[in-house]
């Protein structure tokens, strides 16, 4: 289904963004930009975190701008603590599934799955302090996949890996949504994280998101905003 | 951050320069409120300096019995000179100690209600324990203990601890010289009128202040503050059959007194008319020799007990304990 | 704890011992001075074994109680958003540090047999015994275990509570997964403080408890110091209240498990849970509730001190000055101290876990022990080399200090120990060492806790009458003991104005340094 920015305005201190524009499911996009432009905000706001001062965020036909974050049709990957540290893999992954942690049989099974999925066999009792950078993203991504929202976020959660390590984990999000037909809006200032991932990009600069634009047309022919941004 | 701590170094220092000065130091413990501005301390200063060309040092410290344990403490090498604030339950625990010295004069006429042998210490003021209430809250008051006890139930004393006030121990021993063996009983029929017992004798003014009480042990003096200094004589001590129990505050020499003479120049000192004429309206008590003027306008005022009850010396600690355990065990049950 | 944290270097060894021995001086040898005069040794009779009873069982129930109220309190505070919050949390610190008398006035203004609740349900109340001993004590420790629970509550990182909402998590859930482990790491210290504080109240205990009956050890140990001169019964009791303490800070140490949160990245904290109906009424009515307990008898004593606030003697004000000067010095001095023993403490955790322990609790002894056998025992110990009354103002810092060492550390210790665990070895690994690294990688974690120790420790000073009576010349009053001298001349008006100017310094005082600590917590 369709998301729709709808005159929406946000607003963090003096800092302000605005956005009108619609996202076709399916699509993976890049929100590329400045540091400090609003990449982060305008997930935070998508995700129910931010409360916009105007507008509305709609969901199809359906509108979304007060619903409580566990209610909207999303997850968002944070940057950093997307793990409960006094939690072990499987419980933070369980919590996808169900929030009191009172699993059954099946559940865990699944909770399993997801763990092999993303390529964690036998971590699965292992605290996010005894897993590497790159695993405990994967334990994040596994808990993502078992709720199963039709649009996942991601909030340059591997911005602290290294370049292969995150093409890898770029690949494993790739894969997972391809095969959900999930959307995926992804924060990056970099365009070559653009070029590898998204078919279409957001270019947030100067206080406006702009609508999402095939992202090699974009490179191919930038706008001024973009050529600032690029240096060039 | 680092001044306040240069600040309160600064005033270590201050402090120890002034004291250093070259005339002879009298240095006498006294209790606290004996020292603070609102008591009697620095006009006695004031007045015995005029005379003496010395420094008079007062040491205020708890109360009493606290100033008494203090020299217990510091034995012969006290720096006190003369202790000012024991009262007559007292005295013989002081003596025991050897840390005084007789007196070496005594003054020809004293105006205390009973006769005043003592060869070691010398009486400044005087006062009958009594229960204070509101006159226009209470029209009838009791007129003894056992008036007292037949009152309604919700009737409300408040006293001090015995343990911890000397009022406190005051009323352990009112009640034991005027009924000795049947002193228990008297507790007994009490408890029920006794809303709290309190630390000190502040707190347990300032409730009764408050509305929370209908009497509170204090002084028959006690009205005459609350007339002379506020105008306001709503205040009065019940008068009980029983007579009311004496405090004598006294004072004395150290033996170890490095300033023997300028010590018997402040005991003279302390039953002349200057000194004495300072009590009344400071300590709120009797002066231990009265004016020829008589007595400050509001005193007359105050009612006379027909008895003075006093426990003689030699006797105190030994009835003290006794009427202690009595009052715990009728109290605590 | 990773063994990666800071080696245990010379300056931490002496820092931290030298603190140390001062708190021990203070505490167990002030007891072994006053043992050393004592001339014959006495058992303990009945009429001990019946306070030690008391004492015990009030401390229980008042600590119970407090903690138990708090825990909800402290929930709603920080979950709510509503006008008067801050005020709220910053007139918490105001019902700990009055003095004793004027807490009693302000509680039978209240509660007394003519009090307002008297006089609204038409009968007398009567408070007077075991319930007036207890609820005198929840007045006092209430707010205090509330502002202690509260910031355990800001301690758990805000992206946990964003992530919680993510999950779509109940507000039981919350509570399970955050929550609980949250309090256990912090109630059983908090009810350590309090039952501490509980056993040597004294004044108040007896004044509400209605007669000897609300006997404490305290009590018992001032009658054996002042009424019986009985030295060798006081050390006693004095080491039977370090024995409770001790036995209770081990109790309490071993129940506490650390919470193990992450450190967040100081995001204000934001909450989704608690929003349904039930939760936001509950919690409103909670707030009400104890914010009339605790704030009608402040009420009470400001209507009452404010008509003489412009006719106080002149005396106050030079009495204010040295009130000040002592609680800003006593705290500064506490704050060093627990500095110093918090980095001892936390360098000793990775290799000597014990030892380490029985540091934390030797760090609650002074909450334990007698005023009145710290002054006796100081007395003693000091008469022989300098006049006690010459130095009287640095005695009363360092006890002041000490006194207040333990809330200082319990705020500081688990701050210190978590900048450590998380930062310290960030800084290590940019090769940081001694001074910078304290200043870059762990001070600027440690700067809230820091304020609110601070203030809390200028604000008990404040209000403490403490040793300064025992050793006070003259001429040297601080506010309190200007206050009490008030009273002892019949002057109770102008003393409810000193009440009452001694209770707003010390807030200033402490929402000064509680505010100084988190100047700059919304930078970054």
């Amino acid at each position: 289904m369709t998301i729709t920015l709808d005159n929406l305005h946000l607003r963090v201190g003096d800092f302000e963004l605005r956005a009108d524009f619609q996202i076709e499911a399916g699509h993976k996009i890049a929100l590329l930009g400045p540091s400090g432009g609003g990449k982060s905000t305008l997930l935070s706001a998508l995700a129910g975190f931010t409360d916009p001062v105007g507008g509305r965020i709609l969901h199809g036909d359906t509108d979304i701008t007060n619903l409580p974050p566990a209610k909207r049709p999303v997850t968002l990957l944070f940057q950093d603590h997307n793990l409960f540290p006094h939690l072990t893999a499987e419980q933070n992954i369980g919590l996808g599934v169900k929030p009191n942690l009172k699993l059954s049989a099946s559940q865990k099974q699944t909770v399993r799955e997801a763990l092999a999925r993303v390529g964690l066999q036998g971590h699965g009792t292992k605290r996010p302090s005894e897993l590497s950078g790159g695993q405990q993203q994967r334990v994040a991504i596994a808990r993502a996949l078992l709720r199963d929202k039709p649009v996942l976020l991601l909030d340059e959660p591997f911005a602290a890996l290294g370049p292969a390590l995150k093409h890898e984990m770029l690949d494993l999000v790739a894969e997972i949504t391809a095969a959900s037909n999930t959307t995926l809006l992804m924060v990056t200032h970099q365009p070559e994280d653009a070029h590898y991932l998204a078919d279409q990009t957001v270019l947030i600069a100067e206080g406006v998101a702009n609508a999402p634009v095939d992202t090699k047309t974009l490179f191919a022919n930038p706008p001024a905003v973009l050529q600032r941004y690029l240096g060039s | 951050m680092i001044r306040p701590i240069l600040f309160a170094a600064g005033l270590c220092l201050g402090a120890s320069a002034v004291a250093a000065q070259d005339k002879p130091v009298l240095t006498v413990y006294t209790y606290d409120s004996f020292v603070s501005d609102w008591g009697p301390g620095p006009k006695v200063e004031a007045a015995f300096e005029a005379e003496c060309n010395c420094d008079l040092k007062l040491v205020g410290a708890g109360d009493g019995a606290a100033l008494l344990s203090r020299l217990q403490l510091e034995g012969a090498r006290t720096e006190a000179d003369i202790l000012l604030g024991l009262d007559t339950n007292l005295t013989a625990r002081a003596k025991a100690t050897g840390l005084f010295a007789p007196l070496t004069n005594r003054p020809t006429h004293l105006d205390v209600p009973v006769d005043w042998t003592d060869d070691t210490f010398l009486p400044y003021d005087w006062g009958y324990f009594a229960f204070v209430y509101d006159k226009n809250k209470l029209s009838a008051p009791p007129n003894s203990f056992r008036d007292l006890i037949n009152m309604p139930e919700d009737f409300k004393i408040v006293i001090q601890d015995p343990r911890s006030s000397s009022p406190g121990l005051g009323l352990l021993l009112w009640v034991k010289t005027a009924y000795g063996d049947k002193a228990d009983t008297i507790w007994e029929g009490l408890e029920p009128h006794i809303l709290t017992v309190t630390k000190g004798w502040s707190e347990a003014y300032g409730m009764f202040l408050e509305g929370e009480a209908d009497m509170v042990l204090s002084y028959t003096t006690s009205p005459a503050y609350h007339l002379i200094a506020e105008e306001d004589d709503s205040k009065a001590a019940a008068s009980f059959e029983e007579g009311h129990y004496l405090q004598i505050e006294v004072a004395g020499k150290l033996a170890a007194s490095d300033q023997p003479e300028l010590a018997d120049q402040f005991l003279a000192f302390m039953t002349s008319a200057t000194f004495q004429s300072i009590i009344p309206t400071t300590n709120w008590m009797y002066p231990s020799v009265f004016s020829q003027d008589g007595l400050p306008a509001g005193f007359e005022t105050l009612i006379t007990p027909n008895e003075s009850l006093i426990i003689p010396e030699g006797k105190a600690e030994a009835i003290k304990d006794e009427a202690l355990a009595e009052w715990l065990a009728v109290l605590s049950r | 704890m990773a063994r990666s944290s800071q080696p245990l270097s010379l300056t931490r060894a002496l820092a931290g011992g030298g603190a140390l021995a001062l708190l021990l001086a203070l505490t167990l040898g002030t007891v072994g001075a006053v043992w050393s005069k004592a001339s014959f040794q006495a058992g303990l009779g009945p009429a001990d074994w019946a306070a030690i009873r008391f004492t015990i069982s009030q401390a229980l129930v008042s600590a119970t109680l407090s903690v138990v109220l708090a825990i909800p309190t402290a929930r709603a505070l920080a979950r709510r958003r509503f006008r008067g919050r801050q005020l709220m949390v910053s007139l918490l610190g105001a019902p700990f540090i009055l003095p004793g008398i004027v807490a009693v006035l302000g509680i039978v203004a209240v509660w007394g047999r003519t009090g307002y609740v008297s006089t609204l349900i038409g009968t007398p109340l009567n408070i007077y015994g075991y319930s007036g001993v207890v609820l005198a004590h929840v007045f006092f420790n209430l707010p205090l275990a509330t502002r202690f629970i509260l910031q355990g509550w800001l301690s758990i990182p805000s992206e946990h509570f964003r992530l919680t909402a993510q999950l779509g998590m109940t507000t039981g859930e919350v509570n399970h997964l955050l929550e609980r482990p949250m309090l256990r790491a912090v109630v059983p210290g908090a009810f350590l403080l309090i039952f501490l504080l509980c056993i040597t109240s004294f004044a108040v205990a007896l004044a509400l408890g209605g007669g000897p009956r609300a006997t404490t050890v305290e009590l018992a140990i001032y009658q054996a110091l002042r009424f019986d001169f009985d030295l060798s019964k006081a050390a006693l009791l004095a080491m039977i209240q370090f024995a409770l303490c001790t036995a209770t800070a081990a109790a309490t140490l071993w129940i506490a498990a650390p919470q193990g949160f992450a450190v967040g990245m100081d995001r204000p904290a934001r909450r989704w849970d608690g929003k349904s109906r039930r939760h936001v009424l509950t919690d409103q009515i909670l707030l009400l509730t104890v914010g009339l307990f605790l704030f009608v008898p402040l009420l009470s004593i400001l209507l009452k001190g404010a008509p003489n606030l412009l006719m106080l003697p002149p005396q106050v004000w030079p009495a204010l000055g040295n009130s000040v000067a002592i609680a800003i010095t006593s705290a500064f001095c506490a704050i060093l101290l627990s500095l110093a023993l918090s980095a001892l403490i936390v360098s000793l955790t990775a290799r000597w876990k014990r030892s380490a322990q029985l540091l934390e609790i030797i760090g609650f002894l002074s909450l334990a022990a007698s005023p009145f056998v710290i002054g006796t025992g100081l007395f003693i110990m000091l008469n022989p080399v300098v006049d006690p009354f010459k130095a009287a103002l640095p005695i009363t810092i360092a006890v002041n200090a000490v006194m207040s060492l333990p809330f200082a550390l319990r705020v500081i210790l688990p701050a210190m120990s978590r900048a450590e665990h998380f930062y310290g070895r960030l800084g290590n690994s940019l090769g940081m060492t001694g001074w910078t690294r304290f200043r870059l990688a762990i001070w600027p974690r440690l700067k809230r806790p820091v304020g609110f120790a601070a203030g809390l420790s200028a604000a008990l000073s404040m209000g403490d009458l403490g040793v300064i009576a025992l050793f006070a010349p003259p001429d040297m009053a601080t506010l309190p003991l200007t206050m009490y001298r008030l009273m002892t001349s019949y002057q109770m008006a102008a003393a409810s104005g000193v009440a009452l100017l001694l209770i707003a310094t010390s807030l200033a005082l402490f929402w000064a340094f509680d505010k100084g600590g988190r100047l700059d917590h919304h930078i970054g």
